[in-house]
């Protein structure tokens, strides 16, 4: 018979709140608010189906952010995920479950200059375009993320540090936008990161709808590794398609990826039956130069071209569906997934 | 990974209300009258571009939401989506017409 410990609040951690606390009350007494700076509640909740190679796992997931502005400088952001994943156990012994709560960010973020941004806390790695753009349930067009989106990461896809960013040039011509950071090593159940510097930089050009971006990254724990990425995102102005591509060499293997979206909004409008509907494609492909079990890339080379089409109900409603076929000279698979997600954006209390 | 330690997300989850709690206790009629007239200086049409060109590159609009977190909306565009100070008027801007 096991025995559950008590949940207590280690000492530590209730002094470093208090900490936090008493900061926030002194950064709070200097606000200046607008109107329009109420706290908010977003995110999304879903329940998702994958099936690989004819086994079915279920996940209903709840992604939550909280986005809190303190005075006219400051924002607290923080987003977290709940799932429950049901997944069939090998030799027809039915369904396991498996449960993970874990914050994916938990930042403040001090607005320094016009152009330059302090951000310090547990913060998302800026790598490529997958990890901060397009990895929430309410914005992905797959519910599987690309091969390749592991490379630059250092490990779990967030830092614990600080990091630098904001927009060097903008005006009607070009927009360049940058993002450097440094994380030092933590092993928190919660908050897992490694020492590791890097940065991106992009180049948006808005008459061509154009963006252009490198990043770097450097792990410096372990083997001392860099990683190198580039990304291409294109929207014509005539047609409502995104197209968007990234690719990452690291120390053992690289990949890219390259993905076409088509809203069928020229249909009756972004709002009529045949107008919700988005056929998406995605072709990607990875190599393996040498082994190396935690750069979080298939083991051999692999192609994968997935095919979905997606669906915008009404009221922030979202139905994803998919088909995959995987080719590796491991194993070749075929991979289903379904997805219904909705997003919600609301205040985080009422108002008057 | 999978061990699920409740304390973390209690304390942030903890941290973030207690901030939006002061944040909003503190607003003043004055800064939403600043608020509003900074603004107006931008011209409606350079708030839709600055969304259509920064925003919904990655994310389409929301189909509805309160005027009151407009601000919160754009100071969160301006950290995520690399913003200047400028473009994040014109995007509130385009937000509240």
């Amino acid at each position: 018979m096991s025995h559950t410990p008590p949940l207590l609040l280690p000492r530590v951690l209730v002094k470093q709140a208090c900490r936090a606390l008493c900061i926030l009350g002194a950064l709070a007494s200097a606000v200046d608010l607008s109107a329009q700076n109420t706290p908010l509640v977003s995110g999304g909740v879903g329940f998702f189906t994958n099936t690989n190679g004819g086994k079915t796992t279920y996940t209903p997931t709840l992604s939550p952010v909280l986005e809190a502005p303190v005075g006219k400088h400051l924002l607290f952001e923080s987003k977290a995920y709940i799932l429950e994943s049901f997944f069939p156990k090998g030799g027809n012994q039915g369904y396991g479950t498996s449960h993970f709560t874990g914050v994916t960010y938990a930042q403040g973020d001090y607005l320094l200059s016009p152009h330059l941004t302090l951000v310090g806390g547990y913060y998302l790695i800026p790598f490529g375009t997958y990890n901060e753009r397009l990895a929430p349930i309410w914005i992905s067009n797959f519910q599987s993320a690309p091969l390749v989106t592991s490379l630059g990461l250092m490990g779990t896809g967030a830092g614990l540090g600080a990091q630098f960013r904001g927009n060097a040039i903008e005006n009607k011509r070009v927009s360049i936008d940058y993002a450097a950071y440094f994380s030092g090593h933590s092993g928190n159940e919660q908050v897992v990161a490694s020492r590791a510097t890097g940065g991106r930089v992009d180049l948006y050009l808005p008459q061509q709808r154009l963006e252009i971006g490198v990043s770097y990254g450097r792990q410096l724990e372990r083997s001392r590794t860099n990683t190198y990425g580039t990304h291409l995102w294109w929207q014509p102005q005539q047609l409502p398609i995104k197209i968007r591509s990234e690719y990452a060499h690291g120390a053992h293997a690289q990949g890219y990826w390259v993905e076409i979206d088509y809203r069928l909004s020229q249909f009756g409008g972004a709002e009529s039956t045949v107008g919700r509907l988005e056929p998406v494609f995605r072709w990607q492909q990875t190599f393996r130069n040498s082994s190396d079990n935690t750069d979080g890339l298939p083991a051999a080379n692999t192609q994968r071209t997935d095919f979905g089409l997606d669906y915008h109900l009404p009221h922030e409603v979202r139905i994803n569906t998919s088909y995959a076929r995987q080719f590796s000279s491991t194993r070749n698979v075929n991979i289903w997934e379904t997805e219904i997600v909705y997003r919600f954006l609301f205040p985080a209390w009422k108002g008057k | 990974m999978m061990k699920t330690s409740k304390l973390l997300p209690l304390a942030t989850i903890l941290l973030a209300v207690t901030a939006a709690a002061w944040s909003q206790s503190a607003s003043t009629p004055q800064a939403t009258a600043k608020a509003l007239a900074k603004k107006s200086a931008i011209p409606l049409a350079e708030g839709q571009r600055v969304f259509e060109q920064n925003c919904s590159r990655c994310h389409n609009p929301p189909e509805g939401f309160s005027s009151r977190i407009s601000g919160t909306i754009a100071r969160h565009m301006r950290v995520r989506a690399g913003l200047s100070e400028h473009e994040e008027q014109a995007i509130l801007r385009f937000l509240n017409p």
